[in-house]
């Protein structure tokens, strides 16, 4: 059943994942990255980290991907655009050297790692139906709020200093002259 | 192994299975039902408002309109326009069909909570809820379906390649993104009192009247809930979505056939979800009236069933407060909706999310009551003060340069 459930999961984030870059329409690339994001909600739940997995369709379905369709809707990107023509000439070299070294990171780390796949280990105390049903959450809220309060902290304000320079660039204030001058 | 019902934890035996399958089949029934007999309780009960008569001929009263009309659509031509995106345009009904019959699940739909018993029932001698699902984060499930019900509307209208429905997308989109931080928020409320997310400990923490969320979070989340549970229903007064007078019919004005149908039907089967979901958080769910040790009793009907008649009446009474929005409230403008989300509801939901945290705060560590609402209620109208100033300030800016767009 886990193994079932793991498989169909695992084929939607593959052919979300495949169709993220292979579809050259911008809102079916955005929806192929939806598909992936659901697969990996679904892996939360089997994994039994039923919170992760709310919050992963709430945070990246609901709310990041909705966006970007909102700026694609909103600025009439939806055209099918031209793959010939290069904006930045050094683009596709840089991208297969980063690519390569991507895999490469990766297959070093599964190779160095692969023990660690085959035993099971101690793992984190997984909640279940019958330790209380909030145990997942509680942990979560437990870590956030006392063990790492200060980074949780330090990385809202981040989000608000992100938010007011987003505001400072894409407000121009006239100056107040030029208005009166007019 | 994955087990949403307490039934399926031990192995796979026959008479769990076929009491969960039962569920699902009841639910999937009662939900489609409900869809049916509410598009015909809305008809009837604003024709009531508006001095008309409403569906008379089919059934009696008229009941079977709904069904005629489904009929006629499913034989009417299926249209896809030729400058649409077709397979995002047939995709697009299902993702607004689907998710709200999802959301319906995690709704605690009836059982037995009299002499103490919390809502269980014994079927085939299986001890069971009367829920399809009681998935640990509960409550977050029906926050994550509704956010995913946003795609349904917002593909519609763009896959359309029409004018009209993608300005009405892109103000639902917009729309609902916002109220949702609302809707949330007001939400935390009743999850800082319940302390759990799950559906059934929200019902079972509701006993006496007193208990019942809507007076012991003071009633404003409420207020807040149901508002942002309106728009993000998007029925009127937020009904922008599908301003008649601008937007010929909005994001489903190229729809025809059985896929408008979809679009229809997924819109009230959210208003009964949405209800159900309302009476859940604030009122008690499936809960009788009671006071203190005082229960109210309905004669001759078994406590088994006792549950889903006040989950019933309860869901009856928000249908009907909807139905009345609709036939009282004039639409609002697209501004004065933005300013309502962001102003008014997300502010205020914050700031009583606050005070309530701070009361708890105070009487877990003994603290004097006194002084602690009195700090937070300095808090509360110093932000409000700043945050007047910092609206006051934006309107001055903003009449001296001129609208951004």
């Amino acid at each position: 059943m886990e193994f079932f459930v793991f498989g169909c999961a695992a084929l939607m984030i593959l052919i979300g994942a495949v169709g993220v870059i292979t579809r050259s329409h911008p809102v079916h690339a955005a929806l192929s990255l939806v598909l992936t994001l659901f697969g990996v909600a679904v892996l939360f739940v089997a994994q039994e980290a039923h919170f992760l997995a709310a919050v992963q369709v709430i945070v990246y379905a609901g709310a990041i991907v909705v966006l970007f369709l909102f700026v694609i809707m909103l600025l009439g990107v939806d055209r099918v655009e031209n793959l010939r023509t290069e904006p930045l000439t050094a683009q596709r070299p840089l991208a297969i050297i980063v690519s390569l070294g991507l895999i490469g990171i990766l297959v070093a780390a599964f190779t160095t790692g692969s023990g660690a796949l085959h035993e099971r280990g101690e793992g984190i105390n997984i909640p279940d139906l019958t330790t209380g049903t909030d145990a997942n959450t509680t942990q979560l809220a437990e870590s956030i709020f006392s063990d790492y309060v200060v980074a949780f902290e330090v990385t809202s304000v981040l989000l608000v200093v992100a938010v007011v320079g987003t505001v400072l660039l894409s407000r121009r204030i006239k100056s107040v002259a030029a208005e009166t001058s007019k | 192994m994955i087990a949403l019902d307490e039934l399926l934890v031990d192995g796979l035996l026959w008479t769990p299975l076929l009491i969960v399958l039962l569920k699902v089949l009841v639910v999937f029934v009662v939900g489609l039902l409900a869809t049916m007999l509410m598009v015909w309780f809305e008809r009837k009960a604003i024709a009531g408002m508006q001095n008309r008569i409403g569906p008379n001929k089919t059934g009696p009263f008229g009941i079977l309109q709904t069904l005629a009309d489904g009929i006629k659509l499913f034989f009417k031509e299926d249209l896809i326009p030729n400058r649409s995106d077709r397979f995002v345009f047939v995709l697009a009904p299902f993702l607004s069909f689907v998710p709200a019959f999802l959301a319906f699940a995690i709704i605690p739909l009836g059982g037995d909570f009299r002499n103490g018993n919390a809502g269980e029932v014994t079927w085939f001698g299986h001890v069971t809820k009367v829920q399809l699902a009681d998935p640990p984060i509960g409550i977050l499930f029906a926050l994550a379906i509704s956010s995913i019900a946003v795609y349904g509307i917002m593909l519609a209208g763009w896959s359309s390649g029409s004018k009209y429905p993608l300005i009405g997308s892109v103000r639902a989109s917009a729309q609902m993104v916002s109220y949702e931080a609302a809707l949330g928020l007001s939400l935390a409320s009743v999850l800082l009192l319940a302390g759990t997310l799950s559906t059934s400990g929200i019902v079972a923490a509701q006993t006496t009247i007193t208990q019942w969320n809507v007076i012991s979070t003071g009633f404003i989340p409420f207020i807040i809930f149901l508002i942002a549970a309106t728009a993000e229903l998007n029925r009127p007064p937020f009904d922008l979505v599908e301003a008649e007078q601008e937007l010929v019919g909005g994001f489903n004005t190229e729809y025809s056939s059985i896929r408008f149908a979809l679009f229809y039907l997924a819109e009230f089967m959210n208003t009964v979800t949405m209800s159900a979901l309302i009476v859940t958080l604030f009122f008690g769910g499936p809960q009788p009236i009671a006071f203190g040790d005082f229960v109210f009793d309905i004669p001759l009907l078994p406590n088994a069933l006792e549950g889903t008649f006040w989950l019933l009446a309860k869901v009856l009474v928000f249908l009907y407060i909807y139905i009345w929005f609709r036939a009282t409230l004039p639409r609002l403008r697209y501004d004065q909706l933005m300013d309502l989300g962001w102003k008014v509801l997300i502010p205020g939901s914050l700031g009583w999310f606050m005070l309530l945290a701070s009361q708890r705060l105070a009487r877990q560590n003994d603290w004097n009551i006194f002084i602690v609402t009195g700090s937070s209620v300095v808090v509360m109208v110093a932000c409000y003060l700043l945050l007047q100033a910092a609206f006051s300030r934006s309107t001055r800016e903003r009449e001296i340069q001129g609208s951004m767009f």
